[in-house]
């Protein structure tokens, strides 16, 4: 209703606000074939009666503890610690203005003693989010840069995507375990003492019931990554869009992925679980994951959309 | 923002409410007569100046505009978080005339398409001993807090004070009623 509102009133008058329509559409695409490969799955499973319901219950808890927890988790992962305006003055100023800017309610503030340049953003809902901010982005970015970047982490909480991306991955989740179970159930299945066509029949269904998993998860596992890549690039432009300076946001991309190379591996596979949640993902050194499997778009993707806002910020009328 | 929106990561930049700015005037008076507090004659008007041609020409035609025909003192300054503040000095007695030369500033950056990038406008106030408090306006809440720091200390502020202005002005307008929403602006020409 409100969206309505907004487009009548914007009656003649040029927006410089657009949303990014293509983006919007393929997004849109993505989650159509997430859930009806849902659809599909869940068909598959009833067609051949296995007893499917148990693992729904045992991949639902996991699903309820990470869209519940998410914030505490996270932030206990990264040693993310609260910290009261009077600690960070600067980082709380920041943060208050874009929240005066974007009317959206205040999210905890967080800061994560490391020197990994980076910061994230977490909670299910704005009432519940946190951004946290590590030392070493702090330390590397001037005032404008690091309010691109906390601009950038509070449009994924305005967009919500810690839900989105948890409800999206629960698919994956469930597949990936019923998998494992049809497995076991391949390998010893057949060993107790009723042998026969029944027990033939079983291990039938538990190898096609092992296949069709293998196949839902590998295809989930890709169309997750393409609607992180997606997620990341409307938060790019939303954070852009707020602060109004989109280039400020693309020279803290450059410093923080040309920095993200030389820091200690150890640190950084301990944080890779979280990359979803990330600014920029952190990945260990040598490792070339192809742009097929990564959650953030390319540097050179992310710098080109936003040159492409800031030409069209800066367009007379 | 809609369950649509944010399924699909569309944020719309939020319009600035400009007309509930216009309750300063009545405000001034009950400041003046309940808390001793006089407007000091000063306004300004806080936003994030976006990058690019568009916008520099729109804030020299606004900064054009409020120094023409012996229109008000107009001071440009940019704050550390880079932020301008457009400071305008007026007749302390004339509080009706300082909101209608804010509402000018207002009124051409969204006549340019840059209304999203308002942030607030800050209205000080000083008493006989020295204190200060000033009226903040939220354009995208379209409500006032008032913002007091202690004179003398760094960064503290009179909370006792900004209850007290909240509780009488609660009746001359929209006070904002989230405590959370009231930042601090320290360091704010005019302050």
């Amino acid at each position: 209703m409100a969206r309505s509102q907004l487009t009548a009133n914007d009656g003649g008058r040029r927006s410089r606000f657009a949303a990014d329509r293509g983006l919007v559409s393929r997004m849109f695409l993505v989650m159509f074939l997430l859930g009806l490969l849902y659809v599909v799955f869940v068909g598959a499973l009833l067609a051949v009666n296995v007893a499917w319901q148990l693992i729904v219950v045992v991949a639902g808890g996991f699903f309820f503890i990470q869209f519940f927890a998410s914030d505490r988790i996270a932030l206990f992962a990264m040693h993310g610690r609260i910290v009261t305006p009077e600690e960070a003055p600067q980082l709380h100023a920041i943060v208050d203005r874009l929240c005066a800017m974007s009317n959206t309610p205040k999210p905890k503030v967080a800061i994560a003693d490391s020197d990994v340049p980076n910061a994230f953003a977490t909670g299910r809902s704005q009432k519940r989010a946190v951004v946290c901010a590590t030392t070493g982005i702090m330390r590397r970015l001037d005032a404008e840069e690091l309010e691109g970047v906390l601009a950038h982490e509070m449009s994924h909480v305005a967009h919500h995507d810690v839900a989105v991306m948890t409800i999206a991955s629960f698919l994956g989740v469930l597949a990936g375990i019923i998998t494992r179970f049809a497995f076991y159930a391949e390998m010893f299945g057949g060993g107790g003492n009723r042998r026969g066509r029944n027990d033939q029949n079983t291990a039938m269904i538990a190898f096609f019931v092992m296949i069709v998993s293998a196949i839902v998860y590998a295809i989930s596992f890709l169309l997750i990554r393409v609607l992180s890549r997606y997620r990341e690039l409307s938060a790019d432009r939303a954070g852009a869009l707020l602060t109004g300076r989109p280039s400020s946001l693309a020279s803290a991309l450059q410093k923080v992925t040309g920095a993200m190379g030389q820091i200690p591996t150890r640190d950084l596979r301990s944080a890779e679980a979280f990359n979803a949640f990330f600014f920029t993902p952190a990945l260990a050194k040598g490792a070339s994951l192809s742009s097929l499997f990564s959650t953030h778009p390319s540097l050179e993707r992310r710098l080109e959309q936003l040159a492409e806002i800031s030409r069209e910020l800066g367009e007379g009328r | 923002m809609g369950f649509l929106d944010s399924l699909l990561g569309r944020t719309k930049p939020v319009k600035a409410n400009l007309d509930d700015l216009f309750a300063l005037p009545s405000a001034a008076i009950t400041m003046q007569v309940a808390l001793g507090f006089s407007p000091s004659g000063l306004g300004s008007v806080c936003y994030k100046p976006a990058e690019g041609a568009a916008f520099a020409r729109t804030q020299a035609d606004v900064q054009q505009l409020l120094d023409a025909d012996q229109g008000p003192d107009v001071e440009l300054s940019t704050d550390t978080f880079g932020f301008s503040w457009l400071l305008i000095r007026h007749d302390p007695s004339d509080a009706a005339g300082l909101v209608t030369d804010l509402h000018a500033v207002n009124s051409s950056l969204e006549g340019a398409g840059f209304g999203p990038a308002l942030l607030c406008s800050l209205v000080p106030f000083v008493h006989a001993d020295g204190r200060k408090v000033a009226l903040v306006y939220l354009y995208k809440r379209g409500t006032f807090y008032p913002f007091a720091p202690l004179p003398g200390q760094a960064q503290h502020r009179d909370n006792a004070l900004e209850l007290e202005v909240k509780g009488t002005l609660a009746s001359d307008l929209k006070v904002e009623p989230d405590l959370s929403r009231w930042f601090p602006v320290w360091g704010a020409p005019g302050m």
